[in-house]
């Protein structure tokens, strides 16, 4: 049973509240191991393929046009910010590698995971939980069809899948974006630019962030499946629910990107 | 064949559910009428553990479904079929695939063998030149048809109906009703009907059943439930101005005449 019974006031008082949310974090886990485990079986089953791609085509690609603005924007940012600093030692060449390390290590998975828990994460808490209070999930489990495998499984493969690449194209842009800035604001020529942005460009910066950004898909996706799963009280539940999501998902991206870096580099 | 043993069901502190016991036997239709709130749907969704009781148990056959997971849970699930209030249909999916769903998903059926099973359900239930359509394209009472079709295209034993009038003008209301008998008299199916309309439960049912803060005041077959002294009974049929010599031969006809 995969849909919650309505809240009586469950969660009630402090220990409640802890009592519940050690729950969610159980009920929520598992869900995403579930989805996860079913992602072999997306490949080879012509039907869930086609929804694993319908899926990849809603989370990346509908992203592109706001992922490409709000990139741009940042690498624009990062490189006036630096940029500023770096002149008053006549050092601003250096904003390329300034840019490619922010980019690369935080802002890239992190602008990315922000745009998908906006566009994506809140999509997918919205539909599922109509789908719950419509009865329709219901409907599934009673035509013993596992809402996880038919509806969470595509698109945990799908974010799976596309945020790292989401969020290399997000690094990509930002470069190009900062490259502007430097060209046009701080007459840093654009072969210079890219120069310094290579040579201070890690592999590892480039892994751990597709790394990063590779959890933060699965989290979004987690965090979204399981608020629309467990939405009870209607319409007013789904708004609750959608909000949920984008909270939990927001904090769980911070604090997931903190202990990723910890982890990759040392003090 | 389904049997509640002394089931509670408690939300919160309020018992919907009160030690109810009932037996629904093969082959009848069983309706369960009352007032909103009395916990009818939720006795529905007990027999196919949407919900779990508090106390008690459910039984079908020999399986007891309230203590029912995985494969054993999915056994018992697939002999039924399930209306839901909402006809429950998939908005993206057009009504001949929300039908083909279950077959598509859950047997090793060939396209044309799916198709012609959806085509035979759609005929069952009047809809036969509407399979291309959107569930936004089509009537409140169409969604409902579409859904009744989805939940008897495997093939189940047990047909749930949870209100499956609401919402309905009574034209279209005594066609589902209609189309409940003749599913249960045609295929055998044990129905259960969840319903606010007493008519349609008078004219379809074997059995009525009102439930009553939790517990059935009164089962019994519709030609002795009208006649029945039970306060609650009498007001619910009172309210709904249902005599006690209501003529049950006269509607009968009059019902199949129209259709």
């Amino acid at each position: 049973m995969i849909t919650r019974e309505p809240d009586w006031g469950e969660g009630r008082g402090l220990f409640g509240g802890i009592l519940h949310a050690f729950g969610a974090v159980g009920r929520g886990g598992v869900l995403v191991f579930q989805s996860i485990a079913l992602f072999p079986l997306m490949l080879v089953r012509g039907r869930s393929r086609r929804e694993l791609f319908a899926q990849m085509y809603q989370a990346g690609i509908r992203s592109l046009p706001v992922i490409t603005v709000v990139a741009f924007f940042t690498g624009m940012i990062l490189a006036l910010q630096v940029g500023l600093e770096l002149r008053r030692f006549n050092q601003e060449i250096y904003i390329g590698s300034a840019v490619m390390v922010a980019l690369l290590r935080e802002m890239g998975p992190f602008m990315t995971g922000i745009v998908l828990t906006a566009c994506v994460g809140s999509s997918m808490a919205a539909q599922l939980g109509t789908m719950t209070v419509n009865e329709e999930i219901a409907a599934l489990e009673m035509m013993t069809i596992s809402p996880v495998r038919f509806l969470m499984a595509p698109r945990m493969g799908a974010m799976i899948l596309m945020t790292p690449l989401i969020s290399f194209y997000t690094c990509i842009v930002g470069i190009l974006g900062g490259g502007v800035v430097g060209l046009t604001q701080l007459n840093v020529p654009w072969g210079q630019y890219i120069t310094t942005a290579m040579n201070f460009g890690d592999l590892r910066d480039l892994y751990v962030g597709l790394f990063k950004a590779l959890v933060f898909g699965i989290i979004i996706t987690g965090v979204s499946c399981y608020q629309g799963f467990t939405t009870t009280h209607g319409a007013v539940g789904v708004g609750r629910s959608t909000r949920q999501s984008v909270i939990t998902s927001l904090l769980l991206i911070l604090m997931t990107g903190y202990i990723i870096t910890r982890m990759f580099y040392d003090l | 064949m389904i049997r509640f043993d002394h089931v509670t069901k408690r939300f919160g502190s309020r018992n919907v559910l009160d030690d109810l016991s009932f037996e629904i036997q093969k082959g009848e239709v069983f309706a369960i009428v009352g007032p909103s709130g009395t916990g009818k749907s939720v006795t529905l969704k007990h027999m196919v553990r949407l919900l779990t009781p508090n106390e008690g148990s459910v039984w079908l056959d020999e399986t007891e479904i309230s203590a029912a997971t995985g494969k054993t849970l999915d056994i018992v699930r697939s002999r039924f079929g399930y209306l839901f209030q909402s006809a429950a249909l998939l908005g993206w999916m057009t009504v001949e695939e929300n039908i083909a769903l279950p077959l598509r998903e859950k047997t090793k059926l060939k396209e044309d063998e799916i198709a012609e099973r959806v085509q035979s359900a759609l005929e069952m239930v009047g809809l036969a030149n509407e399979g291309e359509k959107y569930p936004n394209e089509i009537s409140g009472g169409m969604q409902k048809r579409a859904g009744l079709a989805r939940s008897i295209v495997c093939k189940p034993e047990i047909v749930l109906y949870d209100e499956p009038t609401s919402g309905l003008d009574p034209i279209t209301s005594r066609t589902i009703d209609r189309l409940i008998l003749s599913l249960n008299r045609r295929l055998g199916i044990t129905s259960v009907v969840v319903t606010h309309d007493l008519y349609g439960a008078l004219l379809s049912a074997d059995r009525i059943a009102l439930l009553h803060q939790g517990r059935f005041v009164e089962v019994n077959t519709p030609e002795q439930f009208i006649r029945s002294e039970q306060p609650n009974v009498r007001g619910f049929l009172d309210a709904q101005f249902v005599p006690r010599d209501w003529d049950f031969e006269s509607q009968r006809r009059g019902n199949q005449e129209s259709e």
